[in-house]
């Protein structure tokens, strides 16, 4: 059995231009702090939660719109909640990083590794009271040195609940790139608790629907819980202007204020020896190129990468576009304060 | 009326909770041993034995209340509230208000405090100040085998996180199972009325946020709460020898806080002391004194609380903690001005 890739892409297309609308309305200072956009994940968001069934539970991390839009939440409430407005999904209490719906069981958090504990708790709840049932949690590579995210495994596997733990692994956990933090291979630490481990490419949405295809269906049939591992490209960077991104496409801009305080760091009396000073500053003054390159390029782009089975019917993929544009406009035309 | 402890009447009002209501189900460290008669009436499905994992089982706690259950979660002692506080400060405490209201989050987290049995400072705090000050929280510190089944059952039925801590020297559970374990050796100054007391045959769930007056006093107000209430009444026993009247509040729940009782009874005296066996600095005995202030009421100020980490010593220990002479002490002075 193989996705239906056209819906798929339409979900992954909708996500996409809903969260292009974010960063203009982001941009035009209309959204506060910071927000965090599942640019680059559609295809593992896609593929998993296509899945799903009414009673299934979603435990979300800092990313959340991608899935609560695949998931059937009304996305005119989500913009009004990442705007702050008193009809948003939470009334304006949560925004971006604290999104809930009741009537769906998906929360999300904005603490790293959260997810896990509460998929934990969805899945207990199932097992007791919608037995079938699953919950999904979603995390990046980030968060796979937290505490509770491993004792989440554990206890998953203890007590063989129905729980797929997704990893979105784009290999920068903020600003910290995965070889400086993680010690062991991810597949083989989840291996390590007794989870069942696929590892897929997170840009093909067919993988990754195969994938969680048959990691739910463990999971319904009481086998207990499953990790799957996919890897991505965050496209904008770890949140809207994260200052690696800004320093590459900007850089006598960005650069500037921070060159001189740097350079004085460097020749300073006092601290390390000068010699030693050197690494750290490559550190610093390559990271951001180093991220750049290895999240912009358009072949790890899922919409890119499942676009492309579908440029065949070239009509039928032109009037589902302007279709999906046309529908993120009307409800940012809706939404948009004046 | 029949007689239970203090230990036996939670797990009763939890038992028929249970028998009532089939999402009613409780986890924790080692409940097959420690709630062993629930454990064999209600099956290890729905008293579920975890491994030592706070920071993933409180945190499941939450979102299974979210998905329909009623949990209590045993934390065993409230110090290990440490290990699990994302979940208890940014989760349990936050989710109803981040969903706008739509969404509450039904959670029992039951938890030991208190000392008085020379266990040592990680395992003898009080923290229900530290916990009582983040917003979402109830916090439930019965003294009492009546207040404690009634409030545990109301905090089942409760539809928000609450935080349900029983005081080790009024639990036997606790106090032997962490103290004197099966010595006959050792002994500790339990007060009888919070060990073992009447209770109702059937449990009503008790409304939280209402103080109870232990006792009359028109000189002086004593407010407390948990242990700290028995070793307040000892003292206005003291110092009724002297012809001093001091009345004593057992506020029951830290919060909701019962202020109308404590600023009625303070505006009669003039005097307030706090008993509190939780820590002195930005806590409860702050709270109250602020709550009566706020109330345009002038009283002179007291208070007995513990200052520091809690010592090992025995002798060191009883005099950290707050203990009768102490209380007597500061009453005396208050009422010497």
């Amino acid at each position: 059995m193989l996705p239906d890739v056209w819906t798929l892409y339409r979900r992954m297309l909708f996500s996409r231009r809903f969260e292009e609308a974010v960063h203009r309305l982001w941009d035009a200072g209309l959204i506060s702090a910071e927000m965090h956009l599942s640019m680059g994940e559609e295809g593992i968001v896609a593929g998993v939660l296509d899945h799903l069934q009414p009673g299934d539970a979603l435990a979300l991390d800092h990313r959340g719109t991608a899935p609560l839009l695949m998931h059937g939440i009304d996305p005119e409430r989500l913009l009004r909640e990442c705007l702050g407005q008193e009809d948003g999904l939470c009334n304006g209490w949560g925004g971006h990083m604290h999104l809930f719906s009741r009537e769906h069981l998906a929360a999300s958090s904005g603490i790293v590794g959260a997810s896990g504990p509460a998929a934990v708790g969805f899945a207990l709840a199932a097992q007791h009271l919608r037995p079938g049932h699953l919950a999904v949690a979603f995390f990046g590579e980030g968060a796979v040195n937290q505490g509770m995210l491993m004792e989440s495994f554990n206890l998953a596997v203890a007590w063989k609940l129905p729980v797929v733990f997704v990893c979105k692994d784009n290999g920068w956990a903020i600003y910290t790139p995965r070889e400086r933090a993680i010690s062991t291979p991810l597949i083989d630490r989840a291996a390590g608790f007794g989870l069942h481990t696929t590892s897929v490419d997170g840009r093909d949405v067919t993988a990754v629907w195969e994938a969680a295809r048959d990691a739910q269906t463990r999971a319904r049939e009481g086998r207990g819980p499953s990790f799957l591992h996919a890897r991505c490209v965050h496209l904008e960077g770890h949140l809207l202007g994260d200052p690696l991104v800004r320093a590459v496409r900007q850089p006598l801009r960005e650069i500037a204020p921070v060159f001189g305080p740097m350079l004085r760091a460097v020749t300073r009396r006092q601290g390390a020896p000068v010699r030693q000073r050197l690494g750290p500053l490559r550190e610093v003054g390559t990271r951001g190129n180093r991220l750049v390159s290895s999240q912009r390029a358009s072949d790890d782009d899922p919409l890119v990468w499942t676009r492309k089975q579908l440029t065949g019917e070239s009509d039928r993929l032109s009037t589902l576009e302007a279709e999906v544009t046309a529908q993120v406009n009307d409800i940012v035309a809706r939404v948009q304060p004046e | 009326m029949p007689t239970k402890t203090y230990a036996d009447a939670i797990d009763d009002a939890i038992a028929q909770a249970m028998q009532a209501d089939e999402r009613v189900v409780i986890w924790g460290e080692d409940l097959d041993m420690i709630r062993r008669n629930l454990y064999v009436r209600f099956g290890a499905e729905r008293v579920r034995c975890t491994p030592i994992s706070e920071g993933a089982f409180v945190g499941a706690g939450v979102t299974a209340a979210m998905g329909g259950l009623r949990p209590i979660v045993e934390l065993l002692l409230v110090d290990f509230a440490g290990v699990a506080m994302d979940a208890i400060l940014n989760h349990a405490a936050k989710i109803e208000a981040f969903s706008g209201g739509q969404w509450p989050v039904p959670l029992v987290i039951r938890a030991g405090c208190g000392g008085g049995y020379g266990d040592g400072g990680q395992h003898q705090q009080a923290l229900w100040g530290w916990l009582a000050h983040i917003p979402g929280l109830t916090v439930v510190v019965p003294s009492t085998p009546a207040d404690a089944g009634g409030l545990m059952l109301a905090a089942i039925e409760h539809d928000g996180p609450v935080i349900f801590l029983e005081h080790k020297l009024l639990s036997t559970v606790w106090r032997e199972g962490l103290g004197r374990l099966g010595r006959s050796t050792v002994t500790f100054d339990v007060p009888p009325d919070g060990e073992k007391g009447p209770v109702p045959r059937t449990w009503m769930p008790l409304p939280f946020g209402q103080a109870a007056v232990r006792r009359e006093g028109r000189d002086l107000t004593i407010v407390s709460v948990s242990l700290g209430v028995h070793r307040a009444l000892a003292a206005a026993g003291e110092l009724a020898a002297d012809g001093v009247q001091a009345g004593v509040i057992d506020l029951r729940t830290v919060t909701p806080l019962d202020v109308s009782t404590v600023r009625d009874a303070v505006k009669r005296s003039g005097r307030l002391l706090v008993v509190d066996e939780d820590y002195q600095g930005f806590g409860l005995s702050g709270e109250l004194a602020a709550v009566v202030l706020e109330g345009g009421i002038a009283c002179r100020y007291a208070r007995v609380c513990t200052q520091t980490t809690i010592p090992f010593a025995r002798h060191l220990e009883e005099q950290t903690l707050p203990n009768v002479p102490r209380i007597v002490a500061a009453a005396r002075d208050l009422l010497r001005a």
